[in-house]
């Protein structure tokens, strides 16, 4: 299928001049589209859906809203504008040019972190492909969608890297990220929390909300990259990023305003009855937010790694916000604390700071998302309640790293396997919470209408009215 | 034209982001060209005294919380330590509170009535608005030639000298609009018609600081207000009041009109990169404008007239339609009616023109239908309109009509005009 660049493909990296890129996009691009009719949002293809498209990267091209079809989105390839003379700022490679090119002796590390972030892109589309079907109102609908979209752009970005920097692994691992599936037991995503479910729309906030973000933080370290197409790809998808979590955030806290309203209303805190009433319970809200919480911090890999000190010495993957930390950047001789169980107890250790950089990234996605929950609990402050939403300790629930298969409370304390078992289902949503969830999850389609359980948004996108036909069905 | 707010007036509207309605994302905080926004653990906030309101990040921002105006007056504006301890945005300031401040109740009235942005009404039928902001394209036409940006930027702004500075509106008259010539002697300064420039005002404002830049679109061609020379040229109108009527003495267009040949100028700039000309052969050109709105139509109209002149270029009509209030208040009236008819066609409203019924750029547009809607549907001809933002609704739906009266669809012919950068707005 013949491709016109510069409409099709938005983009400012000379496309309609790299014949080798176009041709390799060529034979992409369909496989693509297959790839999104087969396992992309569902029932979607005839839907006109007001959407955010970026045309440039400066303020006004990167925010144009209007009515498309999905599978006709412009996916676009955009890098932030380059920086002249961008000098390597942290590791080995300090003060160096920052490369143009993929040096030859971290060829295989940067394929496989490029591969790594690309897969969850599709992986969370293809999570949430069956949400649209329950969507609670068309804002919604179209927030969904638009996350959709822009996962599809953001794999659209790493395949260019994959494409454009290496050669032909390059193409056969772009091809790769179109064949895993999630949740697909012979060929699963990379990551395990991109083959859980999403199944119903409060499970798709805390996604986004906490999964998400994990992706913001990811970015952001590799948005510090020495290797500057993969810096500049990833501050650009950054900005993308912000809106997926403002789809968590504000989902989250409209579902708090609305169980806080029927609490006031029935003058109530028992769960069955705010359940009776058709609004989520908090203890319910709770469980779901341990349970992303906790799923999601394991995505930082283990707390001590060599891969994790390799990346960072080698200038291929800083902190977050490495530019704005005023230390040494090399990290050498330095420590960090990380958690550990010694005799039955938790206890801090002392480690080398650069084994630790997954933990240091973990913890500074935990202030970040700590300080979003806090807001949450502003809705419940603010319409009197005295409960409020907290996140479980760091060693809850973990899968991955010195603190799996820890028994251990949302506290913080040690649990034996008895009390584990006797209290899981106050800690982590049951088959029954799910159920209850599920059953809330009705369609609604009528513009600035919006279902029970959920509040409407204090505002609409692009200034429109709550009220907007988001979404027009063909 | 200018852009910015009379620094000088009493009351500002102070742009403030909503803490409830935040996430932190920190986009705004990326976006923003003057660094008038920055961020503490709890909230991001908005510096008054630096914001420009450029508006460039109203729409990255993902929740709407950075659309938010309260109108001060200027003295009393919200402090960032202030607003950093907020968890909620105050109430505007009531008539009472404002006239503690000793703001007159009429300025507090007329301030009201002016939104900082164009936030229309929804539509009582039900129907989306009509954003008339919307339709304007982002990229250029495709014969655009390239054009250079932001080669100086506030931090560092190169120094022109004036070599001219005339008076371009009847002498004697009330309103005054000045024609500007700036030279940049060696230093380079590409600019394109349609682009525009920034002036930084020298000395501070009223609170100490430095003057903002106020933009100003260039009137002069490519290759100079004087062909072969590196200099441009600016049409100002010395503002002496604002758009309620209010005394206000404009900052930056007052230092302008008053400028003497051989005074230095700090600049910054060139600004713009879609709003255009086409330069391929048999393109055409519509230019709505009112005011100094003029200055890019006058600018572009001079490169065609060049161009004719050397025999280089053939065909392609152009459309001007001016409005000013009378016909003393148009610049450039005098050489603008010695332009051969067969070269460029002009249509002029008058607003104000005593015993006269008012007319308007749009009524000039419904009389010139006929002629219009074959433009519309040509993807050889480009629309430009530049002047006061209050006249972009009515003209983009003057064009509606004029879609709408010859059979064509309008949201496919504005989806047209908008993707392939043939319809631009510039209004202030």
């Amino acid at each position: 299928m013949p491709i016109d660049y510069s409409q099709k493909i938005p983009n400012n990296v000379q496309l309609a001049d790299d014949r080798t890129l176009q041709r390799a996009l060529e034979q992409w691009q369909p496989n693509f589209i297959q790839w999104w009719d087969d396992v992309g949002p569902d029932e979607s293809a005839k839907l006109d859906v007001y959407l955010r498209t970026a045309t440039s990267v400066d303020p006004q091209g990167w925010a144009h809203f209007d009515y498309v079809k999905m599978r006709d989105y412009r996916w676009g390839i955009f890098l932030n504008p380059a920086e002249a003379d961008r000098k390597i700022h942290f590791g080995d490679h300090l003060g160096e040019a920052a490369w143009q090119d993929v040096p030859g002796e971290h060829r295989a590390n940067l394929r496989r972190i490029i591969v790594t972030q690309g897969d969850t892109e599709p992986a969370s589309v293809e999570q949430q492909r069956h949400l649209g079907l329950t969507a609670p109102s068309l804002y919604d609908l179209r927030n969904l969608f638009q996350v959709n979209v822009e996962e599809g752009r953001h794999l659209w970005a790493m395949v260019y890297l994959l494409q454009k920097y290496f050669g032909r692994d390059g193409r056969e691992e772009a091809g790769a990220l179109l064949e895993r599936t999630s949740g697909d037991e012979n060929n699963p995503r990379i990551l395990g929390a991109f083959n859980e479910k999403t199944p119903d729309w409060l499970a798709f906030f805390m996604f986004t909300y906490f999964t998400d973000r994990d992706g913001k933080f990811q970015l952001a370290a590799l948005s510090e990259s020495a290797f500057d197409p993969l810096a500049r790809t990833t501050k650009f998808m950054l900005t993308e990023e912000a809106h997926h979590m403002f789809v968590g955030e504000s989902g989250v806290s409209r579902v708090l305003q609305r169980t806080a309203q029927v609490m006031n209303e029935l003058k109530t805190d028992d769960p069955e009855k705010v359940r009776a009433a058709g609004a989520i319970d908090l203890p319910t809200l709770q469980r779901y937010l341990n349970f992303h919480y906790s799923v999601t911090i394991d995505l930082f890999g283990a707390d001590q790694s060599s891969n994790a000190a390799t990346f960072y010495s080698s200038g291929l993957k800083g902190r977050f916000e490495e530019g704005k930390r005023s230390d040494d950047h090399l990290l050498k001789g330095q420590t960090y604390k990380v958690l550990e169980v010694q005799n039955g107890q938790l206890v801090e250790k002392d480690v080398p700071m650069l084994n630790a950089l997954n933990e240091v990234l973990r913890d500074d996605f935990i202030k970040d998302s700590v300080a979003g929950v806090g807001r949450w609990n502003k809705v419940l402050e603010k319409a009197g309640l005295p409960q409020r939403l907290v996140v479980p300790h760091k060693a809850f629930n973990r899968r991955i790293g010195a603190l799996a298969g820890i028994r251990m409370s949302p506290e913080g304390r040690i649990a034996s396997e008895d009390e584990w078992k006797a209290h899981e289902a106050e800690w982590l949503p049951t088959a029954a919470d799910r159920a209850f969830v599920a059953s809330l999850m009705g369609r609604v389609v009528e513009p600035g209408k919006f279902a029970g359980w959920i509040a409407p948004p204090a505002v609409g996108i692009n200034r429109q009215p709550i009220d907007f036909e988001y979404v027009r069905f063909g | 034209m200018e852009t910015a707010v009379a620094a000088d007036a009493v009351l500002i509207k102070q742009h403030l982001i909503d803490p409830e309605i935040c996430i932190r994302c920190n986009t705004c905080e990326a976006t923003c060209p003057v660094g008038a926004i920055t961020h503490d653990d709890r909230n991001y906030v908005v510096r008054a005294d630096v914001c420009n309101l450029c508006m460039a990040c109203i729409s990255p921002c993902p929740t709407g919380s950075i659309d938010n105006w309260r109108t001060m007056p200027k003295v009393r504006a919200y402090p960032i330590e202030e607003q950093l301890l907020w968890d909620e945005l105050p109430p505007e300031l009531s008539a009472d509170q404002l006239a503690a401040e000793g703001v007159a109740p009429e300025v507090v009235a007329a301030a009201a009535a002016e939104p900082v942005l164009a936030v229309k009404p929804e539509a009582a039928n039900g129907e989306a608005p009509f954003n008339s902001a919307a339709y304007g394209a982002t990229v250029p036409p495709w014969s655009a030639a390239h054009a250079y940006t932001n080669l100086f930027g506030p931090k560092t702004p190169t120094t022109a000298t004036v070599v001219g500075n005339v008076n371009c509106t009847e002498t004697g008259f009330h309103n005054q609009t000045h024609h500007i010539v700036l030279d940049f002697g060696a230093i380079p300064f590409p600019v394109l018609e349609g682009q525009s420039i920034g002036v930084i005002p020298p000395g501070v404002d009223a609170l100490g600081r430095p003057h903002v830049a106020r933009q100003y679109s260039v009137a002069s061609p490519r290759n100079g207000e004087r062909p072969g020379y590196n200099n441009v040229s600016l049409t100002v109108k010395r503002v002496t009041e604002d758009h309620q009527g209010r005394n206000v003495r404009g900052v930056a267009s007052n230092y302008l009109c008053d400028l003497k040949v051989g005074d230095p100028v700090q600049v910054i700039g060139p600004f713009g990169q879609s709003f255009l000309m086409p330069n391929h052969p048999k393109s055409h050109i519509v230019m709505i404008c009112t005011g100094t709105g003029s200055a890019p139509m006058r600018a572009m109209t001079e490169w065609r007239r060049r161009l004719r002149k050397s025999g280089k270029f053939e065909g392609g009509k152009l459309m001007l339609f001016f409005g000013a209030r009378t016909q003393q208040e148009l610049p450039y009236f005098g050489p603008l009616q010695s332009l051969p008819k067969d070269f460029i066609d002009i249509n002029l409203a008058f607003s104000r023109t005593p015993g006269q019924p008012r007319k308007y750029v749009q009524d000039l547009i419904h009389e010139r239908a006929v002629d219009l809607a074959p433009l519309l549907a040509d993807p050889n001809a480009h629309f430009y309109v530049c002047g006061l933002k209050a006249m972009e609704e009515g003209v983009l739906l003057a064009l509606r009509d004029t879609a709408a009266g010859s059979g064509l669809d309008w949201e496919q012919v504005a989806a047209a005009l908008k993707r392939e950068g043939r319809l631009h707005l510039e209004t202030y």
